[in-house]
């Protein structure tokens, strides 16, 4: 089975790449965006039966810095 | 006194602290290697290396907060063994929970490469009992990843229990309240962005980097 962990910036937390990459986008000429945020995507290949709570702790552990992060759990539908 | 320099695959400045602890306690210390897992014994002094440890992989210092080593270190620093984190050092020690908030990406998104003035916020701790009390010093930095974070109730208890040890005069990389090293609520662990062991003697262009480690050394005596 598959999961996929969405590592995002806390809001409030300031994401000096987001607003880079928003200065990039308005450069080549897209307007009306107003916020940008940047976070992380990690895929893990996992043994069947893998819990929900064994990922999450993955999650507190290592996968996010969580004074900092928040992370979102999606298991993916198999191929 | 013994002492320790941590080397993770990607450390750049082991050799450098090397260099300042051995001109100042006039002893080599043991260079320790990631994998392994517990320190020479007896040790007076740990110290965490600047570089870019398994390349800044995840995020700066997230891997090597999670080396076999780590867990030696975090076991002497809570026996009360002085531990310094300097620059990537300071990353692992907040990415290992040593020392609260995190060290995020330079606030103007450029690696800053220059010497910067501090202020010594804390002249009592087991670091700094060489500067005067709000004394201007000056020390390199060199960093992408110097901009430190933490929650406003963090930062006021650092502030509060006198455990920011040097903070910028002027805004280096965005950090919040300009704070450039803390100290932990024990007072034996200490890590900061500038490097003091590259401001040790005229030929660095200053030498105010070196009586950190001579106070550290006048305490662990």
């Amino acid at each position: 089975m598959k999961a996929r962990v969405f590592v995002t910036l806390k809001p409030g937390v300031l994401d000096p790449q987001g607003k880079a990459i928003h200065h990039a986008l308005e450069g080549l000429g897209f307007g009306g965006v107003q916020d940008v945020r940047a976070g992380k995507l990690i895929e893990l290949d996992l043994a069947d039966g893998t819990s929900d709570d064994e990922i999450a702790d993955m999650c507190r552990k290592l996968l996010a810095n969580t004074v900092i992060e928040n992370f979102r759990i999606e298991r993916m539908a198999p191929a | 006194m013994k002492s320790a320099v941590i080397v993770f695959p990607g450390s750049n400045c082991d050799r450098d602290l090397k260099v300042a602890i051995e001109m100042v306690t006039g002893n080599a210390p043991e260079m320790v290697w990631h994998k392994d897992s517990e320190l020479p014994a007896g040790i007076g002094l740990i110290a965490i290396p600047g570089g870019f440890s398994y390349g800044d992989y995840l995020r700066s210092g997230a891997m090597a907060a999670r080396s076999p080593v780590m867990r030696a270190v975090a076991e002497a620093a809570g026996r009360g063994v002085p531990v310094l984190g300097v620059c990537n050092g300071f990353q692992v020690l907040t990415e290992a929970g040593l020392l609260p908030g995190a060290l995020m990406r330079n606030a103007g998104l450029s690696f800053v490469s220059r010497p910067v003035q501090l202020t010594v916020e804390n002249a009592q701790s087991l670091f700094t009992s060489r500067y005067r009390q709000g004394e201007d010093i000056t020390i390199p930095v060199a960093h992408h990843d110097g901009n430190y974070q933490a929650d406003a109730e963090t930062l006021d208890r650092l502030e509060g229990e006198g455990r920011v040890a040097f903070r910028y005069a002027e805004s280096v990389n965005g950090s919040a309240r300009q704070i450039a090293g803390i100290i932990n609520d024990a007072g034996n662990v200490l890590g900061m962005m500038p490097h003091p062991e590259r401001a040790m003697e005229p030929a660095h262009g200053n030498e105010d980097g070196r009586r950190l480690f001579e106070g550290l050394l006048e305490a662990v005596a």
